[in-house]
């Protein structure tokens, strides 16, 4: 039954995926990209814990808490590149 | 004597369990380990900490954070229903909600707080630090709206953190 | 049982995350479609969180509690980096939906670029 309903939850992430990665081509705005990226990278998160438990490894527990971390710091990055034209001063 | 083995006694309990869960083992070298990184880490970068970590009324503050954790549950099923249903109907609005909280700290965690809710984001503090601006989803009364974030989440974190 | 818990909690997960992707995807304007993904997100890995947390435990009979250092570390990053894109949203001057409600004095300043 728990193979059954992470296939589900595979799928259902997956879609989430699919439609954060449309509003990242057609995203009006460069802001809009970046809230794109940063909920495709937490919707990332959320499928490697799946595929986690799936495998019954606790090995993708690291490669989620890497892209925690990046994906904050590189959403941070590009909010301040768009509010000053430059990260580091 | 406390002082100088444990310049932050939060930072360091915090850090002996952050370490301990990043591990996800509670053998006796595992344990050994953190509490050596608990103390030495605080006293090498107690330049860099202004002013002391202090939690004062932490029965209140843990009170807080249930309530918070309450309105995030119950707020993310009203926001899904928001956003599932046709959006047309929705009236987004901004307000300014003006601030009593004077401590730094306790204003970063009200807009996190804010921010936290669904329904609700913190979009700027303005420079003199009396004002936030809110965003709402779906704004029916601004009066009201203002007014229940102070009563909510203002009110217990000024307690907290008047005496700072 | 174990099986029915972890599974409810997965599909809630599952759920969430796919219905802040859904107000990525259908809200009108930036600022409201900030409140889909940062608020539902966090609630839907919360919860799958939670689900891996349980499963490890009983799988390996010891207590595994490290998911809750990724649960923790969204929930003081979210709000953070939500704040910062709607922070450069008002400077840059995004464009709102009209019927957007305004209740912002105009008194303060174009400066606070801090």
């Amino acid at each position: 039954m728990l193979e059954t309903v992470l296939h589900i939850a595979f799928l259902i992430v997956s879609v989430a995926m699919f439609l954060s990665f449309y509003r990242l081509i057609i995203g009006p705005d460069a802001i809009d990209r970046v809230l794109a990226l940063d909920t495709l990278y937490i919707n990332s998160i959320a499928i490697l814990i799946l595929y986690g438990i799936y495998e019954t490894s606790s090995l993708y527990f690291e490669v989620a808490l890497l892209i925690s971390i990046m994906g904050f710091v590189g959403t941070i990055a590009l909010s301040k590149f768009l509010l000053r034209g430059d990260i580091i001063e | 004597m406390t002082n100088r083995v444990f310049p932050h006694p939060i930072l360091s309990l915090f850090l002996w369990i952050l370490w301990l869960m990043l591990n996800n083992s509670t053998a006796a070298g595992d344990i050994i380990f953190s509490l050596i990184l608990a103390i030495v880490i605080p006293i090498f970068t107690s330049p860099y900490w202004e002013e002391k970590i202090v939690l004062h009324k932490p029965l209140l503050f843990a009170k807080f954070f249930c309530i918070v954790m309450w309105d995030i549950l119950v707020s993310n099923i009203v926001v899904a229903k928001l956003i599932l249903d046709k959006n047309d109907k929705l009236h987004p609005g901004f307000v300014a909600i003006d601030l009593d909280i004077k401590h730094p700290f306790g204003i970063s965690i009200l807009a996190n707080t804010i921010s936290l809710t669904p329904g609700t984001v913190s979009c700027d503090l303005t420079v003199d630090r009396k004002q936030l601006i809110v965003h709402f989803l779906d704004l029916k009364d601004p009066e009201s709206a203002a007014q229940e974030i102070k009563n909510r989440y203002e009110k217990p974190l000024m307690e907290v953190y008047e005496s700072c | 049982m174990f099986e029915i818990v972890l599974s409810v909690l997965i599909l809630i997960g599952a759920f969430f995350t796919l219905v802040g992707s859904i107000g990525l995807y259908k809200l009108p304007g930036f600022y409201m479609r900030l409140h889909g993904p940062t608020k539902a997100t966090t609630l839907g890995v919360g919860t799958i969180l939670i689900a891996s947390s349980i499963y490890f435990t009983v799988k390996t009979g010891s207590l595994s509690l490290h998911e809750f250092l990724i649960a923790l570390f969204l929930f003081i990053t979210a709000p953070v980096s939500a704040h910062l894109m709607s922070k450069v949203a008002l400077h840059i001057g995004t464009k709102r939906v009209d019927r957007t409600q305004d209740y912002i004095d105009k008194k303060d300043d174009k400066d606070s670029l801090d």
